[in-house]
């Protein structure tokens, strides 16, 4: 049986699974069942002055029947007192010693920073978690997402909290940048002990066709929201393996963006995570939904031989890349296991209108259509489109050529010039 | 003023106490099995339609809440789309050549998610085709059923004026007399009619053409006609007894249930003769109408009997009882029956059909108890009626048409029942809207 336990930057946890920062850590009631439900850790929805919140406040995205594949939302932090927030903080990790329980924080002013920071430390929290990345409302104010676009302010912000606090503290990054590295150094260079990532992207969900609003609907107008849910984890993942890989790199991170099971999870943390976050998946179903990832997890891990999770971390991302690093003589083409076709011929439209018109068909006899081998370009999408798995493989084929990356390839023409 | 059929219709009817076995979905349904439907290229379910509908197309308009454009879809390839959309054995058409059939998972419900579609259309009131431009060409057709309903509606769209003659008071052919009341009723089926009427299609019911209007008469006041006349009368099988009451061919009994409340009471035995659908069809009504004792007696065995597997299984389901090998060769009884005396039945060489001939036993015979008894052993053929057109070519009784639908006497044109035997609604639907293709192109000719 594998071990799950997670140490992020010394934050210890039964699991690396953590209830991110968001409406499911809204209080402690909700906090302790998500606890007793088999969540490793909570950051609690962030603190900071109390606001006003609006109605309506969130928006899905649904796709072919799938509810929710994108969620947004326009909430802002917590609309309660934070003298209640710390009293069931405290209680909490009363109840739940061994249980992460991180403190959310965003406020604007050095001294704000350092009363929230001792508040929070007083309450018994583990670590805390500096709200960078909020990308709707707090971010007109000056905070949120209008910090963590700003390198030089989010040091200088992630050294007032290191400064302040004497348990470890982590910085949420937002996505809302064109590259997450110089955020990322920004905060280890204030002394961050590690970073989570990604908050919401900036969106609008949809738009009423009857009353022409964009969604959510606020009395007859919408603002743009926080982008999360399944859709986001490929963005998420880019943003984590970019960090997980750069050379200058190297504090803990929480991975966050659309991690709904098992699976997504064991994702993050091959791309550079140490643990993850999830909330969307929590909001669709529930807390139970952790029960399935533990057991998922621990069962992929005896499979695969882990005996810890830091055996997995970064395993995926040491082999993620510039474009210009990879082989241009890899090949791969479509192959088409005749016996499991359904003769759907999704993959025969979806070569011939949306890729490089390589897959056929026969004029008689057989609905199965072939492939055109010599002339298949491998670009995957037929064994994408195909309902039947393993029914597209896509079949390595030896060129009798070694290893060639682009800049070989450019020396190799100059040289043949 | 069109004349509204739906008024006609006795509100009384047996047929309302029969249970709709696959009942309109509801729009969570509809939209949950739309969206499984794959969207197959070239998909094998249209390729069996034999009024070619999109089938993924109106599938995926369901699923992207176009439900008018779905409805068009599906009434731009048959016009009797909503008929069809119940009536269809879509067990062994569409949804049997759905590709999830090859992955056993449930193949889609294309049939129901048809009806939903057709069905919204015509609650909304939405009529998609009207009268094209007045070409001053009339086309009269023979029999208001499905073939004439679809060429009439196509003429009306191409702007012919198609005129119906119907010998019955109620328009719609078997789908208003014939087809099983838990797959169609009456009343859906005039719908279905004066949805075409509108278009422009005149039906004139009560006339039978052959006797209250001569065909000389159509021919010298129409420009073209197309007979949709479907079969005869039920065959009976000439034994003696027959004349006895209780004693009805198949389509009599349908036909009285749909319309009419029939005494279903008054039949504690009830046999029905005849190994095919329509067979199938009787006995489950005559179950679901309350029937204890019901058995249908076929001459060849189960393996070879024409009726579809899918019916055959629900009718066992329902408690139908089977005597398969067995003729009746007298019906007993006073005036009115009391028992049908079968003969067993052995299976000997195949005959013309490849099906190996049934032969009687000697000394085999048996009696069933019946106080009805329906005869679903075929319809009789139109050929007296079709003999009064000259030039007509009949092959065993059916109509030979050309790839266009024209006869040998080039002014009339045939589809449907008349044409094909006895096929399926939606054959009947094909034929007669193709049809209308080869008249328009005759008409065109003669100007």
């Amino acid at each position: 049986m594998a071990d799950l336990t997670s140490n992020l930057a010394g934050i210890k946890s039964p699991n690396p699974f953590w209830l991110a920062s968001a409406p499911p850590t809204n209080s402690g009631d909700q906090i302790m069942r998500a606890f007793e439900a088999g969540w490793g850790g909570a950051v609690w929805k962030t603190l900071g002055d109390p606001i006003v919140n609006v109605s309506s406040r969130y928006g899905g995205m649904d796709y072919n029947g799938t509810k929710m594949a994108g969620f947004n939302n326009i909430e802002l932090i917590t609309d309660r007192p934070l003298e209640v927030n710390f009293k069931e903080m405290a209680e909490v990790k009363k109840r739940f010693p061994n249980h992460a329980v991180i403190s959310s924080l965003m406020v604007e002013t050095k001294a704000e920073w350092k009363e929230i920071i001792k508040r929070s430390v007083d309450a018994g929290c583990d670590g805390l978690e500096l709200n960078f990345g909020c990308p709707h409302g707090m971010c007109e104010r000056g905070m949120g997402s209008a910090v963590g676009q700003e390198p030089k302010v989010l040091e200088e912000i992630t050294s007032w909290a290191v400064e302040y606090s004497s348990v470890p503290v982590i910085v949420k990054l937002t996505p809302n940048v064109s590259e997450i590295v110089p955020p990322g150094l920004a905060a280890m260079r204030g002394k961050a002990h590690a970073v989570s990532l990604i908050n919401t992207i900036k969106s609008v969900i949809g738009v009423d066709l009857d009353r022409m609003v964009p969604l959510p609907y606020v009395g007859g107008k919408s603002s743009n929201g926080g982008y999360c849910g399944p859709a986001v984890k490929p963005i998420a993942l880019r943003m984590v393996g970019d960090l997980a890989r750069h050379p200058q790199f190297n504090i803990p991170i929480s991975g966050i963006g659309g991690v709904s099971n098992w699976r997504d999870a064991a994702e993050f943390i091959l791309m550079g995570a140490t643990n993850v976050q999830v909330c969307t998946a929590v909001m669709h179903y529930g807390f139970r939904i952790v029960e399935d990832m533990i057991e998922g997890l621990s069962n992929y891990m005896d499979e695969k031989g882990f005996k810890t999770i830091d055996e997995m971390v970064g395993l995926a991302s040491r082999n993620f890349t510039e474009w210009g690093e990879l082989d241009l003589n890899f090949k791969v083409v479509a192959d088409i296991d005749a016996s499991k076709c359904i003769e759907c011929q999704l993959c025969y439209i979806a070569c011939w209108d949306g890729a490089h018109q390589c897959i056929h068909l026969h004029e008689h006899d057989t609905r199965v259509p072939y492939v055109d081998q010599e002339h298949c370009v491998g670009c995957n999408l037929c064994s994408l489109v195909c309902p039947v798995p393993g029914c597209i493989s896509m079949k390595e084929i030896d060129q009798g050529k070694g290893f060639m990356n682009w800049k070989q390839y450019q020396e190799q023409l100059a040289a043949q010039a | 003023m069109t004349q509204n059929y739906l008024e006609n219709l006795a509100t009384e009817r047996s047929e309302t106490a029969i249970t709709d076995y696959k009942p309109r979905f509801t729009d969570l349904q509809a939209v949950a099995e739309a969206n499984r439907c794959l969207y197959c290229h070239d998909a094998p379910c249209i390729q069996v339609c034999p009024t070619e509908i999109n089938i993924p197309e109106f599938i995926h308009r369901i699923a992207s809440g176009n439900l008018k454009g779905s409805a068009r879809t599906i009434l731009d390839s048959n016009i009797l789309g909503l008929s069809c959309a119940s009536v269809c054995p879509v067990e062994v058409l569409c949804v049997g050549s759905c590709v999830y059939n090859h992955m056993q998972i449930k193949p889609i419900e294309i049939g129901r998610l048809q009806r939903y579609a057709t069905e919204y259309a015509y609650e909304k009131g939405i009529q998609f085709y009207k009268k094209g431009p007045d070409t001053g060409k009339k086309v009269a057709l023979i029999g208001a059923g499905p073939a004439s309903l679809a060429c009439a509606a196509q003429l009306a769209i191409m702007g012919h004026n198609p005129v119906i003659f119907e010998r019955h008071t109620l328009p719609g052919g078997l789908n208003t007399t014939g087809v099983a009341p838990y797959k169609l009723r009456a009343d859906t089926s005039l719908r279905e009619v004066a949805y075409i009427q509108e278009i422009g299609v005149e039906i004139r019911t009560g006339v039978a053409v052959g006797s209250d209007v001569s065909f000389a008469d159509l021919e010298a006041q129409y420009d073209a006609i197309f007979i949709g006349a479907g079969l005869g009368p039920d065959s009976f099988l000439d034994v003696p007894g027959e004349d006895k009451e209780g004693v009805f061919g198949a389509l009599e009994v349908i036909e009285a249930l749909k319309l009419t409340q029939f005494p279903a009471e008054k039949y504690p035995n009830a046999v029905v003769v005849g190994g095919g659908n329509t067979a199938l069809d009787v006995v489950r009504e005559l179950r679901k109408l309350g029937v204890p004792n019901v058995t249908m007696v076929y001459r060849r065995g189960e393996a070879q009997m024409s009726g579809y597997a899918h019916e055959m299984a629900a009718a066992r389901q329902e408690g139908v009882q089977f005597q398969f090998l067995a003729l009746p060769v007298e019906y007993v009884g006073e005036a009115h029956v009391s028992a049908v005396r079968c003969v067993k039945m052995a299976l000997g060489e195949p005959d013309a059909s490849g099906r190996r001939s049934p032969e009687p036993v000697a000394g085999s015979e048996f009696e069933l108890p019946a106080n009805l008894v329906a005869l679903a052993t075929g319809q009789g053929k139109l050929t007296e009626l079709f003999g009064k057109i000259s030039q007509l070519e009949l092959n065993r009784g059916r109509v030979v048409v050309n790839a266009v639908g024209q006869t040998s006497n080039p002014k009339y044109f045939a589809g449907g029942d008349c044409v094909n035997g006895g096929k399926e609604v939606v054959n009947a639907a094909a034929e007669g809207k193709h049809a209308a293709f080869g008249i328009d192109a005759y008409l065109k000719e003669g100007n």
